[in-house]
């Protein structure tokens, strides 16, 4: 079976910074991947060369057998996408953004219709459905954020911190929203959070400095120590243990 | 192109949530009418034909359009939007494309209200339907041509004051490129014919023609060219600006 997402060797530079180094990791149906690391360490620039986003300097990515430098529409039809701080047009409504995103991945009406309800269900928006997004709660938009990216109910998944800002609730939500689409999906998921990893991830990548420093099974590799002490131990190198 | 209708559709929607549509189309209408009557002599003249309307024209759009252009590309960077729009699956010039038609459809709503004027000169006289009608298409392929460069311009920033000025001032060297005073100075140290080549980019010659009813090949090419070109540049710097 070939992998749905395959990244070979990525690595970005801007001028004279490096902001990730030779990232290889590849992804299959069925897998959620805990990507780690501390702020600044590459995890978001990762993810939007994965996207397409980005163009990388070096290496390869590819979504569905697409490599989305050279087949950038088929690669980015194959997946959805949540940027950091879900970033959305404020003036729209999530009704007639989710309309426009629909129109764009060509769904049709019928389609649209289904998978409207089941947004709207699934991430409970009726109740702010034709309100303008500027006005919504931080909560509300990060699940606006993440409508628009399962919308057209893709094979790879790429969120970018996708519990950030939500309370107890609603990080609850999303994490069982996210186990219930895992079977059918890959998923790529940053966050700070390591229980969430533990919690709904079956591989846990932490990149430091640009770099995978770790790749494994969570409970493995937070198996020895608290996380949060791997994690420092990983991400800062020696310091920690001074 | 079905990308094209989408991306123009919801930047034409995003015009009328916003109050900007309003208040661009009250003040267009407002100076347009007022320097019609009152700078431009219009009932003095005793003509009926709309040349003290469309006179200023180049002048209203120099800082109109640019109010409009300006937020087309530095409002997605600064609000991050972006991101969300360049991965989802359309082409950057799909992109760029739909949002410089939705500007161009909205500067010719804002065109097209100024109907009443029309009307009072073919009530007041016999004016002749076609060169008005050339005035108009002349006029909007002129705001146009301001957008085009404004949106490219746009792309180069997120802050939206700076694309504001800089379109303002691009405008301004592109209206002015024919005007005596900007020939004299190219010609004390350009060769002739340079000096021409540059007179021949600007607006005012171009829209002059078709304001007076000329309607000419060589014009509608130079607009339709003019936008083309900054609309690649708009493409380039999208795509340069994105790579980081």
């Amino acid at each position: 079976m070939t992998p749905l997402i395959e990244i070979e060797g990525l690595g970005k530079r801007f001028g004279r910074l490096t902001a990730v180094r030779d990232v290889s990791f590849s992804l299959q149906r069925g897998e959620v991947l805990g990507f780690l690391g501390p702020n600044g360490a590459g995890k978001s620039t990762t993810m939007k060369m994965i996207t397409g986003f980005l163009e990388p300097t070096a290496g390869h990515a590819r979504v569905a057998g697409e490599d989305v430098v050279a087949h950038p529409l088929a690669a980015r039809r194959r997946l959805g996408y949540l940027p950091e701080g879900a970033p959305l047009y404020g003036d729209m409504t999530p009704a007639s953004l989710l309309r426009f995103v629909a129109r764009v991945r060509g769904l049709s009406t019928a389609r649209w219709r289904e998978r409207r309800d089941w947004v709207v269900g699934r991430l409970d928006l009726s109740e702010v459905w034709h309100r303008p997004i500027d006005t919504l709660s931080k909560g509300f938009k990060r699940r606006v954020g993440l409508a628009q990216a399962i919308l057209h109910d893709p094979e790879v998944l790429i969120l970018d911190e996708p519990t950030d800002g939500l309370d107890p609730n609603q990080k609850h939500e999303v994490r069982s929203l996210l186990a219930e689409m895992a079977a059918e999906k890959a998923i790529v998921v940053s966050t700070h959070i390591l229980e969430e990893v533990e919690a709904v991830c079956t591989r846990a990548i932490v990149i430091a400095r640009g770099s995978i420093v770790a790749d494994g099974l969570p409970r493995v590799l937070f198996a020895a120590a608290r996380p949060e002490d791997v994690f420092r131990r990983l991400t800062l190198g020696d310091a920690a243990h001074a | 192109m079905r990308n094209v209708i989408i991306v123009a559709r919801r930047e034409l929607v995003a015009y009328f949530a916003s109050p900007l549509a309003y208040v661009f189309i009250v003040i267009f209408l407002a100076l347009a009418g007022a320097l019609t009557f009152y700078v431009g002599g219009f009932f003095e003249r005793g003509q009926a034909d709309l040349e003290p309307f469309f006179n200023f024209h180049p002048w209203l759009y120099l800082f109109l359009v640019p109010a409009l252009s300006m937020r087309l590309w530095a409002e997605e960077r600064k609000a991050g939007t972006l991101e969300f729009l360049m991965t989802l699956p359309i082409t950057t010039a799909e992109a760029v494309v739909g949002k410089f038609l939705a500007a161009w459809i909205f500067a010719g709503i804002a065109l097209a209200l100024t109907f009443p004027i029309w009307i009072t000169v073919a009530w007041l006289g016999n004016p002749d339907g076609g060169v008005i009608a050339t005035g108009y298409l002349g006029s909007w392929l002129m705001a146009g041509g301001y957008l085009a460069v404004g949106s490219a311009i746009s792309a180069l920033t997120r802050n939206q004051v700076i694309a504001f000025v800089l379109s303002a001032a691009a405008c301004f060297l592109l209206l002015l490129a024919g005007a005596d005073v900007v020939q004299s100075f190219l010609k004390s140290f350009l060769p002739e014919a340079l000096a021409s080549a540059v007179a021949g980019l600007s607006f005012q010659a171009h829209f002059q023609q078709l304001s007076q009813g000329a309607l000419e090949l060589k014009d509608l090419v130079y607009f339709a060219s003019l936008i083309a070109t900054a609309l690649v540049v708009n493409t380039l710097v999208v795509e340069l600006k994105k790579a980081g």
